[in-house]
Protein backbone atom coordinates (compact mmCIF):
# COMPACT_ATOMS: atom_id res chain seq x y z
CA UNK A 1 0.00 0.00 0.00
CA UNK A 2 1.23 3.50 -0.96
CA UNK A 3 1.97 5.82 1.82
CA UNK A 4 -0.74 8.49 2.22
CA UNK A 5 -1.20 12.09 4.49
CA UNK A 6 -4.05 11.16 6.90
CA UNK A 7 -6.44 13.67 8.51
CA UNK A 8 -9.54 13.99 9.88
CA UNK A 9 -11.40 16.95 9.38
CA UNK A 10 -14.29 18.23 12.10
CA UNK A 11 -16.94 20.11 9.41
CA UNK A 12 -17.99 18.71 6.33
CA UNK A 13 -16.56 22.46 4.80
CA UNK A 14 -13.36 21.33 6.06
CA UNK A 15 -13.57 18.09 4.66
CA UNK A 16 -14.66 19.43 1.27
CA UNK A 17 -11.60 21.31 1.22
CA UNK A 18 -9.28 18.71 2.24
CA UNK A 19 -10.54 16.15 -0.38
CA UNK A 20 -10.44 18.93 -3.47
CA UNK A 21 -7.23 18.56 -3.46
CA UNK A 22 -5.52 16.34 -6.17
CA UNK A 23 -4.92 12.73 -5.23
CA UNK A 24 -7.29 12.98 -2.14
CA UNK A 25 -9.84 10.64 -1.75
CA UNK A 26 -12.65 10.43 1.41
CA UNK A 27 -12.66 7.56 3.96
CA UNK A 28 -15.75 6.47 5.87
CA UNK A 29 -15.85 2.53 6.58
CA UNK A 30 -13.19 2.11 3.87
CA UNK A 31 -14.48 -1.70 3.56
CA UNK A 32 -13.48 -0.80 -0.26
CA UNK A 33 -11.03 1.34 -0.79
CA UNK A 34 -8.36 -0.13 1.85
CA UNK A 35 -8.86 -3.24 -0.24
CA UNK A 36 -8.40 -1.39 -3.48
CA UNK A 37 -5.37 0.14 -1.27
CA UNK A 38 -3.90 -3.04 -0.61
CA UNK A 39 -4.49 -4.22 -4.43
CA UNK A 40 -2.74 -1.16 -5.83
CA UNK A 41 -5.59 -0.33 -7.46
CA UNK A 42 -6.45 2.82 -5.39
CA UNK A 43 -3.06 4.97 -4.80
CA UNK A 44 -4.82 8.22 -2.75
CA UNK A 45 -2.07 10.75 -1.97
CA UNK A 46 -4.59 11.59 0.83
CA UNK A 47 -7.17 10.29 2.85
CA UNK A 48 -9.77 12.28 4.16
CA UNK A 49 -11.52 10.53 7.16
CA UNK A 50 -15.25 11.45 7.55
CA UNK A 51 -16.09 9.23 10.19
CA UNK A 52 -16.30 11.62 13.01
CA UNK A 53 -18.31 14.19 10.95
CA UNK A 54 -21.63 15.05 12.78
CA UNK A 55 -24.67 15.16 12.08
CA UNK A 56 -24.16 12.59 9.41
CA UNK A 57 -25.95 9.27 10.80
CA UNK A 58 -29.43 10.17 11.03
CA UNK A 59 -32.13 8.32 9.41
CA UNK A 60 -34.74 11.07 9.27
CA UNK A 61 -38.21 11.05 8.34
CA UNK A 62 -39.11 14.34 6.79
CA UNK A 63 -42.36 16.08 6.97
CA UNK A 64 -43.21 15.50 3.37
CA UNK A 65 -43.67 11.93 3.83
CA UNK A 66 -40.29 11.33 3.00
CA UNK A 67 -37.22 9.52 4.54
CA UNK A 68 -33.56 11.37 4.58
CA UNK A 69 -30.98 8.71 5.06
CA UNK A 70 -27.47 10.01 6.40
CA UNK A 71 -24.30 9.15 4.26
CA UNK A 72 -22.97 8.02 7.78
CA UNK A 73 -25.80 4.96 8.25
CA UNK A 74 -24.20 1.65 8.22
CA UNK A 75 -25.37 -0.75 6.15
CA UNK A 76 -26.73 -3.38 8.89
CA UNK A 77 -28.19 -0.49 10.63
CA UNK A 78 -30.56 1.01 8.12
CA UNK A 79 -31.55 -2.51 7.18
CA UNK A 80 -32.86 -3.93 10.60
CA UNK A 81 -34.24 0.02 11.60
CA UNK A 82 -37.62 -1.79 12.13
CA UNK A 83 -39.75 1.64 10.51
CA UNK A 84 -37.32 1.42 7.43
CA UNK A 85 -37.74 -2.25 6.79
CA UNK A 86 -41.36 -1.93 6.96
CA UNK A 87 -41.57 1.05 4.57
CA UNK A 88 -39.00 0.18 2.18
CA UNK A 89 -38.63 -4.01 1.92
CA UNK A 90 -36.67 -4.30 -1.17
CA UNK A 91 -34.29 -1.93 -0.10
CA UNK A 92 -33.86 -4.00 3.11
CA UNK A 93 -33.50 -7.40 1.70
CA UNK A 94 -31.65 -5.87 -0.95
CA UNK A 95 -29.27 -4.78 1.79
CA UNK A 96 -29.09 -7.56 3.44
CA UNK A 97 -28.47 -9.87 0.58
CA UNK A 98 -25.15 -7.58 0.02
CA UNK A 99 -21.54 -8.74 1.69
CA UNK A 100 -21.74 -9.99 4.93
CA UNK A 101 -22.74 -9.45 8.54
CA UNK A 102 -19.39 -7.70 9.47
CA UNK A 103 -19.01 -5.96 5.99
CA UNK A 104 -22.25 -4.83 6.30
CA UNK A 105 -21.73 -3.71 10.33
CA UNK A 106 -19.10 -1.20 8.91
CA UNK A 107 -20.03 -0.37 5.40
CA UNK A 108 -21.84 3.17 4.68
CA UNK A 109 -24.94 4.04 2.48
CA UNK A 110 -22.63 6.89 0.79
CA UNK A 111 -19.82 3.86 1.27
CA UNK A 112 -22.04 1.65 -0.76
CA UNK A 113 -22.95 4.03 -3.78
CA UNK A 114 -19.60 4.50 -4.74
CA UNK A 115 -17.68 1.25 -4.50
CA UNK A 116 -15.87 0.32 -7.27
CA UNK A 117 -17.01 -2.34 -9.94
CA UNK A 118 -15.22 -6.01 -8.78
CA UNK A 119 -14.78 -6.74 -12.82
CA UNK A 120 -11.42 -8.60 -12.43
CA UNK A 121 -9.14 -7.25 -14.72
CA UNK A 122 -10.08 -3.70 -12.96
CA UNK A 123 -8.94 -5.36 -9.98
CA UNK A 124 -5.49 -6.77 -11.43
CA UNK A 125 -2.80 -4.39 -12.05
CA UNK A 126 -1.33 -6.46 -14.94
CA UNK A 127 -4.22 -6.45 -17.13
CA UNK A 128 -5.02 -3.78 -19.26
CA UNK A 129 -8.55 -1.78 -17.73
CA UNK A 130 -9.68 1.43 -19.41
CA UNK A 131 -11.21 2.36 -16.31
CA UNK A 132 -7.94 2.02 -13.95
CA UNK A 133 -6.04 3.16 -16.32
CA UNK A 134 -7.44 5.70 -19.47
CA UNK A 135 -6.40 4.53 -22.73
CA UNK A 136 -4.59 0.92 -21.87
CA UNK A 137 -7.65 -1.22 -23.52
CA UNK A 138 -9.85 -3.70 -21.97
CA UNK A 139 -8.57 -7.49 -21.28
CA UNK A 140 -11.94 -8.27 -20.26
CA UNK A 141 -13.59 -8.22 -23.88
CA UNK A 142 -11.29 -11.49 -24.95
CA UNK A 143 -11.14 -12.55 -21.87
CA UNK A 144 -13.31 -14.37 -18.68
CA UNK A 145 -16.16 -12.05 -19.39
CA UNK A 146 -19.74 -14.50 -18.49
CA UNK A 147 -20.34 -11.79 -15.73
CA UNK A 148 -20.03 -8.69 -17.93
CA UNK A 149 -22.07 -6.27 -18.53
CA UNK A 150 -24.98 -6.94 -21.19
CA UNK A 151 -26.53 -3.30 -21.39
CA UNK A 152 -25.08 0.20 -21.58
CA UNK A 153 -21.70 -1.28 -22.55
CA UNK A 154 -19.01 0.43 -24.61
CA UNK A 155 -15.99 -1.44 -26.38
CA UNK A 156 -14.32 0.79 -23.72
CA UNK A 157 -15.52 -1.03 -20.85
CA UNK A 158 -17.88 -3.60 -19.66
CA UNK A 159 -17.55 -4.09 -16.25
CA UNK A 160 -20.96 -3.93 -13.98
CA UNK A 161 -21.69 -1.68 -10.81
CA UNK A 162 -21.90 -4.23 -8.08
CA UNK A 163 -24.23 -2.76 -5.32
CA UNK A 164 -27.40 -4.43 -4.39
CA UNK A 165 -28.63 -1.30 -2.57
CA UNK A 166 -28.75 0.90 -5.38
CA UNK A 167 -30.99 -1.28 -7.03
CA UNK A 168 -33.84 -0.99 -5.12
CA UNK A 169 -33.27 2.85 -4.88
CA UNK A 170 -32.86 3.94 -7.99
CA UNK A 171 -36.45 1.74 -8.90
CA UNK A 172 -37.92 4.15 -6.22
CA UNK A 173 -36.44 7.09 -7.72
CA UNK A 174 -33.77 8.39 -4.85
CA UNK A 175 -31.93 11.06 -4.51
CA UNK A 176 -28.23 11.99 -3.73
CA UNK A 177 -28.04 14.83 -1.91
CA UNK A 178 -24.20 16.73 -2.83
CA UNK A 179 -21.72 18.69 -0.56
CA UNK A 180 -19.29 20.23 -3.04
CA UNK A 181 -16.71 23.03 -3.14
CA UNK A 182 -19.76 25.28 -4.43
CA UNK A 183 -22.43 23.87 -1.87
CA UNK A 184 -25.29 21.89 -1.52
CA UNK A 185 -26.70 20.28 -4.89
CA UNK A 186 -28.78 16.98 -5.21
CA UNK A 187 -29.33 14.79 -8.32
CA UNK A 188 -31.25 11.53 -8.94
CA UNK A 189 -29.79 8.45 -8.11
CA UNK A 190 -29.89 7.19 -11.81
CA UNK A 191 -27.72 10.53 -12.63
CA UNK A 192 -25.10 9.60 -10.42
CA UNK A 193 -23.69 6.48 -11.88
CA UNK A 194 -22.67 7.10 -15.74
CA UNK A 195 -22.34 4.56 -18.19
CA UNK A 196 -18.93 4.22 -19.51
CA UNK A 197 -18.95 5.37 -23.04
CA UNK A 198 -15.03 6.66 -23.76
CA UNK A 199 -14.98 7.67 -20.53
CA UNK A 200 -14.73 4.81 -18.27
CA UNK A 201 -12.49 5.77 -15.89
CA UNK A 202 -15.67 8.18 -14.08
CA UNK A 203 -17.84 5.82 -12.57
CA UNK A 204 -20.08 8.48 -11.61
CA UNK A 205 -21.33 12.43 -11.54
CA UNK A 206 -18.81 13.45 -8.78
CA UNK A 207 -16.56 16.40 -8.94
CA UNK A 208 -13.14 16.87 -6.93
CA UNK A 209 -14.19 17.16 -3.28
CA UNK A 210 -18.33 16.20 -3.82
CA UNK A 211 -18.82 14.54 -0.41
CA UNK A 212 -22.65 12.41 -0.69
CA UNK A 213 -24.28 13.47 2.92
CA UNK A 214 -27.29 11.40 2.35
CA UNK A 215 -29.45 9.67 0.47
CA UNK A 216 -33.30 10.35 0.31
CA UNK A 217 -36.77 8.92 -1.05
CA UNK A 218 -39.60 10.58 -2.01
CA UNK A 219 -42.56 10.42 -0.15
CA UNK A 220 -44.68 8.05 -2.68
CA UNK A 221 -41.52 5.35 -2.08
CA UNK A 222 -43.24 3.74 0.75
CA UNK A 223 -46.62 3.20 -1.40
CA UNK A 224 -45.17 -0.20 -2.87
CA UNK A 225 -44.21 -1.60 0.49
CA UNK A 226 -46.78 -4.20 0.11
CA UNK A 227 -45.78 -5.66 -3.09
CA UNK A 228 -41.68 -5.25 -3.30
CA UNK A 229 -38.79 -8.00 -3.49
CA UNK A 230 -35.15 -8.00 -4.12
CA UNK A 231 -34.11 -10.92 -6.11
CA UNK A 232 -30.73 -12.25 -6.77
CA UNK A 233 -28.43 -14.89 -8.81
CA UNK A 234 -25.99 -15.31 -6.95
CA UNK A 235 -22.92 -18.28 -7.57
CA UNK A 236 -23.10 -19.05 -4.18
CA UNK A 237 -26.04 -18.29 -1.99
CA UNK A 238 -24.49 -16.19 0.74
CA UNK A 239 -21.63 -13.69 0.69
CA UNK A 240 -21.38 -13.29 -3.18
CA UNK A 241 -22.04 -10.45 -5.85
CA UNK A 242 -24.93 -10.71 -8.02
CA UNK A 243 -24.75 -12.34 -11.21
CA UNK A 244 -28.06 -10.69 -11.73
CA UNK A 245 -30.78 -9.54 -9.48
CA UNK A 246 -33.99 -7.40 -9.74
CA UNK A 247 -36.15 -5.30 -7.93
CA UNK A 248 -40.08 -5.20 -8.15
CA UNK A 249 -42.39 -2.61 -6.42
CA UNK A 250 -45.50 -3.12 -7.16
CA UNK A 251 -49.05 -1.21 -6.45
CA UNK A 252 -51.79 -2.88 -6.80
CA UNK A 253 -55.91 -1.92 -6.46
CA UNK A 254 -58.70 -4.39 -7.18
CA UNK A 255 -56.83 -7.07 -8.89
CA UNK A 256 -54.57 -4.38 -11.80
CA UNK A 257 -51.19 -3.01 -11.69
CA UNK A 258 -51.41 0.66 -11.06
CA UNK A 259 -47.75 1.30 -10.73
CA UNK A 260 -44.40 0.09 -10.91
CA UNK A 261 -41.13 0.55 -10.11
CA UNK A 262 -38.49 -1.73 -11.40
CA UNK A 263 -34.41 -2.13 -11.87
CA UNK A 264 -32.08 -4.33 -12.61
CA UNK A 265 -28.56 -5.12 -10.99
CA UNK A 266 -25.18 -6.80 -12.48
CA UNK A 267 -26.31 -5.85 -16.02
CA UNK A 268 -24.56 -2.23 -16.28
CA UNK A 269 -22.24 -0.02 -14.84
CA UNK A 270 -24.53 1.61 -13.11
CA UNK A 271 -27.97 0.24 -11.51
CA UNK A 272 -30.37 -0.16 -14.20
CA UNK A 273 -33.80 1.28 -14.41
CA UNK A 274 -36.38 -0.49 -16.55
CA UNK A 275 -38.80 2.17 -17.13
CA UNK A 276 -40.14 1.15 -20.72
CA UNK A 277 -41.22 -2.00 -18.41
CA UNK A 278 -43.17 -0.62 -15.86
CA UNK A 279 -44.79 1.12 -18.52
CA UNK A 280 -46.36 -2.58 -20.14
CA UNK A 281 -47.29 -3.09 -16.24
CA UNK A 282 -49.55 -0.49 -15.83
CA UNK A 283 -53.22 -1.54 -15.71
CA UNK A 284 -52.44 -5.23 -16.19
CA UNK A 285 -53.63 -7.84 -13.99
CA UNK A 286 -50.48 -9.46 -12.57
CA UNK A 287 -49.53 -13.06 -14.04
CA UNK A 288 -47.50 -14.86 -15.92
CA UNK A 289 -47.95 -13.59 -19.12
CA UNK A 290 -48.00 -9.47 -18.51
CA UNK A 291 -44.75 -10.17 -16.10
CA UNK A 292 -42.84 -12.05 -19.26
CA UNK A 293 -44.08 -8.82 -21.20
CA UNK A 294 -42.38 -6.38 -18.79
CA UNK A 295 -39.08 -8.69 -18.80
CA UNK A 296 -38.93 -8.62 -22.52
CA UNK A 297 -39.66 -4.49 -22.32
CA UNK A 298 -36.93 -4.72 -19.83
CA UNK A 299 -34.18 -6.40 -21.52
CA UNK A 300 -35.15 -5.35 -25.34
CA UNK A 301 -31.55 -3.26 -25.98
CA UNK A 302 -29.65 -6.19 -24.38
CA UNK A 303 -26.62 -7.59 -26.22
CA UNK A 304 -23.74 -10.18 -24.77
CA UNK A 305 -20.33 -8.07 -24.24
CA UNK A 306 -18.58 -11.63 -24.34
CA UNK A 307 -19.70 -15.39 -22.97
CA UNK A 308 -22.78 -13.57 -20.92
CA UNK A 309 -25.64 -14.21 -23.66
CA UNK A 310 -27.33 -16.46 -20.48
CA UNK A 311 -27.43 -13.25 -18.81
CA UNK A 312 -30.06 -11.54 -20.83
CA UNK A 313 -32.93 -14.93 -20.48
CA UNK A 314 -31.01 -14.84 -16.71
CA UNK A 315 -32.40 -11.22 -16.18
CA UNK A 316 -35.84 -11.60 -17.34
CA UNK A 317 -36.41 -14.75 -15.65
CA UNK A 318 -34.91 -13.39 -12.80
CA UNK A 319 -37.37 -9.85 -13.14
CA UNK A 320 -40.85 -12.53 -14.07
CA UNK A 321 -39.71 -14.24 -10.59
CA UNK A 322 -39.43 -10.95 -8.73
CA UNK A 323 -42.60 -9.44 -9.65
CA UNK A 324 -44.34 -12.82 -9.51
CA UNK A 325 -43.10 -12.50 -5.55
CA UNK A 326 -43.83 -8.81 -5.38
CA UNK A 327 -47.78 -9.14 -6.49
CA UNK A 328 -47.91 -12.13 -4.20
CA UNK A 329 -46.94 -9.81 -1.25
CA UNK A 330 -44.37 -8.94 0.84
CA UNK A 331 -43.17 -11.52 3.12
CA UNK A 332 -43.84 -9.92 7.30
CA UNK A 333 -40.43 -10.73 8.01
CA UNK A 334 -37.29 -10.46 5.25
CA UNK A 335 -36.53 -14.47 4.48
CA UNK A 336 -33.86 -16.30 6.06
CA UNK A 337 -32.16 -16.41 2.47
CA UNK A 338 -32.65 -12.82 2.10
CA UNK A 339 -33.18 -12.32 -1.99
CA UNK A 340 -32.28 -15.99 -2.71
CA UNK A 341 -34.27 -17.25 -5.39
CA UNK A 342 -33.71 -21.06 -3.27
CA UNK A 343 -36.25 -19.46 -0.89
CA UNK A 344 -39.06 -21.59 -0.26
CA UNK A 345 -42.13 -19.65 -0.58
CA UNK A 346 -45.44 -21.27 -0.93
CA UNK A 347 -46.97 -20.45 -4.58
CA UNK A 348 -43.90 -19.03 -6.12
CA UNK A 349 -42.90 -19.90 -9.97
CA UNK A 350 -39.59 -21.66 -8.88
CA UNK A 351 -39.30 -22.41 -12.63
CA UNK A 352 -40.29 -19.17 -14.19
CA UNK B 1 4.66 12.88 11.86
CA UNK B 2 3.82 10.40 14.91
CA UNK B 3 0.01 9.77 15.02
CA UNK B 4 -1.32 8.38 18.44
CA UNK B 5 -4.30 6.99 19.30
CA UNK B 6 -5.97 5.01 22.81
CA UNK B 7 -7.99 2.23 22.71
CA UNK B 8 -9.54 -0.28 25.07
CA UNK B 9 -9.06 -3.67 24.30
CA UNK B 10 -10.29 -6.32 26.71
CA UNK B 11 -11.18 -3.32 29.18
CA UNK B 12 -8.19 -2.17 29.28
CA UNK B 13 -6.93 1.36 28.23
CA UNK B 14 -4.06 0.95 25.47
CA UNK B 15 -2.40 4.15 24.33
CA UNK B 16 -0.66 3.11 20.83
CA UNK B 17 1.55 5.87 19.27
CA UNK B 18 1.45 4.70 14.99
CA UNK B 19 4.79 5.90 13.15
CA UNK B 20 2.29 4.84 9.97
CA UNK B 21 -1.34 5.58 9.08
CA UNK B 22 -1.38 2.78 7.10
CA UNK B 23 -1.18 -0.14 9.88
CA UNK B 24 -4.68 -1.94 10.09
CA UNK B 25 -6.65 -2.67 13.44
CA UNK B 26 -5.56 -6.77 12.77
CA UNK B 27 -2.03 -5.68 12.46
CA UNK B 28 -1.87 -3.31 15.62
CA UNK B 29 -3.94 -6.07 17.15
CA UNK B 30 -1.52 -8.80 16.53
CA UNK B 31 1.99 -6.58 15.81
CA UNK B 32 1.81 -3.76 18.10
CA UNK B 33 -0.01 -5.44 20.95
CA UNK B 34 1.11 -8.81 20.52
CA UNK B 35 -2.61 -10.53 20.85
CA UNK B 36 -2.08 -12.38 17.76
CA UNK B 37 -4.94 -14.74 18.72
CA UNK B 38 -7.10 -12.49 15.89
CA UNK B 39 -5.93 -14.19 12.49
CA UNK B 40 -4.60 -12.44 9.65
CA UNK B 41 -6.51 -14.99 6.45
CA UNK B 42 -6.92 -13.59 3.53
CA UNK B 43 -6.47 -9.83 4.54
CA UNK B 44 -9.27 -8.61 2.00
CA UNK B 45 -12.21 -9.27 3.85
CA UNK B 46 -13.27 -12.06 2.47
CA UNK B 47 -12.64 -15.00 4.94
CA UNK B 48 -13.58 -13.40 8.30
CA UNK B 49 -10.70 -14.80 10.32
CA UNK B 50 -9.47 -11.31 11.61
CA UNK B 51 -13.23 -10.72 13.06
CA UNK B 52 -13.58 -9.02 16.54
CA UNK B 53 -15.59 -6.54 18.09
CA UNK B 54 -15.30 -3.00 17.55
CA UNK B 55 -17.94 -1.12 20.01
CA UNK B 56 -20.12 -4.22 20.18
CA UNK B 57 -19.78 -5.01 16.64
CA UNK B 58 -18.61 -7.43 15.01
CA UNK B 59 -16.38 -5.95 11.60
CA UNK B 60 -13.55 -7.55 9.78
CA UNK B 61 -10.27 -5.61 11.61
CA UNK B 62 -8.24 -6.11 8.22
CA UNK B 63 -10.15 -3.65 6.26
CA UNK B 64 -10.16 -0.93 9.24
CA UNK B 65 -7.46 1.75 9.46
CA UNK B 66 -6.30 2.11 13.30
CA UNK B 67 -5.79 5.44 13.29
CA UNK B 68 -9.71 6.03 12.31
CA UNK B 69 -10.56 3.80 15.80
CA UNK B 70 -9.23 6.41 17.96
CA UNK B 71 -11.12 5.92 20.97
CA UNK B 72 -13.26 2.40 20.17
CA UNK B 73 -13.98 -0.23 22.52
CA UNK B 74 -12.14 -3.87 21.15
CA UNK B 75 -12.62 -7.11 22.02
CA UNK B 76 -10.64 -9.79 20.20
CA UNK B 77 -10.93 -13.72 21.30
CA UNK B 78 -8.15 -13.09 24.27
CA UNK B 79 -10.96 -11.07 26.28
CA UNK B 80 -14.20 -13.57 26.18
CA UNK B 81 -13.02 -16.15 28.47
CA UNK B 82 -13.67 -14.77 32.62
CA UNK B 83 -10.59 -15.98 35.04
CA UNK B 84 -10.10 -19.30 33.56
CA UNK B 85 -14.00 -19.71 32.66
CA UNK B 86 -14.51 -20.26 28.88
CA UNK B 87 -17.08 -17.67 27.17
CA UNK B 88 -20.27 -19.82 26.54
CA UNK B 89 -19.82 -19.50 22.77
CA UNK B 90 -16.33 -20.73 22.99
CA UNK B 91 -17.82 -24.18 25.00
CA UNK B 92 -20.16 -24.69 22.45
CA UNK B 93 -17.93 -24.97 19.75
CA UNK B 94 -15.40 -27.90 22.00
CA UNK B 95 -18.41 -29.48 22.57
CA UNK B 96 -19.60 -29.47 19.09
CA UNK B 97 -16.91 -30.02 16.99
CA UNK B 98 -17.23 -26.40 16.08
CA UNK B 99 -13.57 -26.60 14.16
CA UNK B 100 -10.62 -28.69 12.93
CA UNK B 101 -7.21 -26.72 12.31
CA UNK B 102 -8.87 -24.47 14.58
CA UNK B 103 -7.26 -21.57 12.36
CA UNK B 104 -10.54 -19.84 11.32
CA UNK B 105 -12.19 -20.17 15.14
CA UNK B 106 -11.50 -17.21 16.77
CA UNK B 107 -12.95 -15.14 13.89
CA UNK B 108 -16.07 -17.86 13.99
CA UNK B 109 -16.20 -16.96 17.86
CA UNK B 110 -16.13 -13.37 17.90
CA UNK B 111 -18.40 -13.48 14.94
CA UNK B 112 -20.90 -15.56 16.79
CA UNK B 113 -20.65 -13.86 19.70
CA UNK B 114 -21.77 -10.62 17.21
CA UNK B 115 -24.21 -12.75 15.59
CA UNK B 116 -26.08 -13.63 18.74
CA UNK B 117 -26.13 -10.17 20.13
CA UNK B 118 -27.53 -9.06 16.99
CA UNK B 119 -30.53 -10.85 17.92
CA UNK B 120 -31.46 -11.42 14.19
CA UNK B 121 -31.13 -15.27 13.64
CA UNK B 122 -32.47 -16.46 17.31
CA UNK B 123 -32.64 -20.49 16.94
CA UNK B 124 -32.77 -20.68 12.85
CA UNK B 125 -30.60 -22.75 11.82
CA UNK B 126 -31.16 -21.18 8.44
CA UNK B 127 -30.66 -17.47 9.40
CA UNK B 128 -27.28 -18.98 11.76
CA UNK B 129 -26.00 -20.06 8.64
CA UNK B 130 -26.63 -16.94 6.58
CA UNK B 131 -25.55 -14.91 9.31
CA UNK B 132 -22.52 -16.61 9.75
CA UNK B 133 -21.42 -16.76 5.66
CA UNK B 134 -18.86 -13.94 6.39
CA UNK B 135 -16.81 -16.79 7.99
CA UNK B 136 -15.02 -19.64 5.99
CA UNK B 137 -14.05 -22.46 7.16
CA UNK B 138 -11.36 -24.07 4.91
CA UNK B 139 -11.62 -27.50 7.26
CA UNK B 140 -15.30 -27.86 6.31
CA UNK B 141 -16.57 -27.77 10.20
CA UNK B 142 -19.78 -26.28 9.51
CA UNK B 143 -21.96 -28.33 10.62
CA UNK B 144 -20.49 -28.20 13.81
CA UNK B 145 -19.59 -24.45 13.58
CA UNK B 146 -24.25 -23.63 13.16
CA UNK B 147 -24.92 -26.21 15.85
CA UNK B 148 -22.47 -24.77 18.63
CA UNK B 149 -23.87 -20.92 17.40
CA UNK B 150 -27.33 -22.78 18.37
CA UNK B 151 -26.43 -24.05 21.45
CA UNK B 152 -25.01 -20.96 22.55
CA UNK B 153 -27.45 -18.83 22.00
CA UNK B 154 -29.95 -21.08 23.59
CA UNK B 155 -27.38 -21.08 26.40
CA UNK B 156 -27.17 -17.60 26.48
CA UNK B 157 -31.00 -17.08 26.82
CA UNK B 158 -31.65 -19.04 29.49
CA UNK B 159 -28.92 -17.20 31.36
CA UNK B 160 -30.28 -14.00 30.47
CA UNK B 161 -33.77 -15.47 31.58
CA UNK B 162 -32.61 -16.51 35.01
CA UNK B 163 -31.25 -13.02 35.72
CA UNK B 164 -33.82 -11.47 35.01
CA UNK B 165 -35.69 -13.28 36.71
Amino acid sequence: MKHFDYVRPATIAAAVEAAAAPGAAYLASGTNLLDLMKGNIARPERLVDITRLPGLDRIERLPDGGLRIGALVRNADLAHDPDFAKSYPAVAEALLSGASAQLRNAATVGGNLLQRTRCSYFYDPASACNKRAPGSGCDARGGENRLHAVLGWSEACIATHPSDFCVPLVALDAVVEIEGRNGRREISLDALHRLPGDTPERDNALEPGDLIVAVRLPANARQFAGHARYLKVRERTSYAFAIVSAAANLRIEQGAIVEARLALGGVAAKPWRARSAEATLVGAAPGATTFRRAADAALADAKPSGDNLFKIELARRILVRALSLAALGTPARVPALPASPFSAVAGALQNA
Amino acid sequence: MPLSIGLTVNGVRRDVALDDPRVTLLDLLRERLHLTGTKKGCDRGQCGACTVLVDGRRINSCLALAISHDGADIVTIEGLARGGELHPVQAAFIAHDGLQCGFCTPGQIMSAVGLIDEGQAGCDPERIREGMSGNLCRCGAYTGITEAVLDATQSLAATNQRRSA
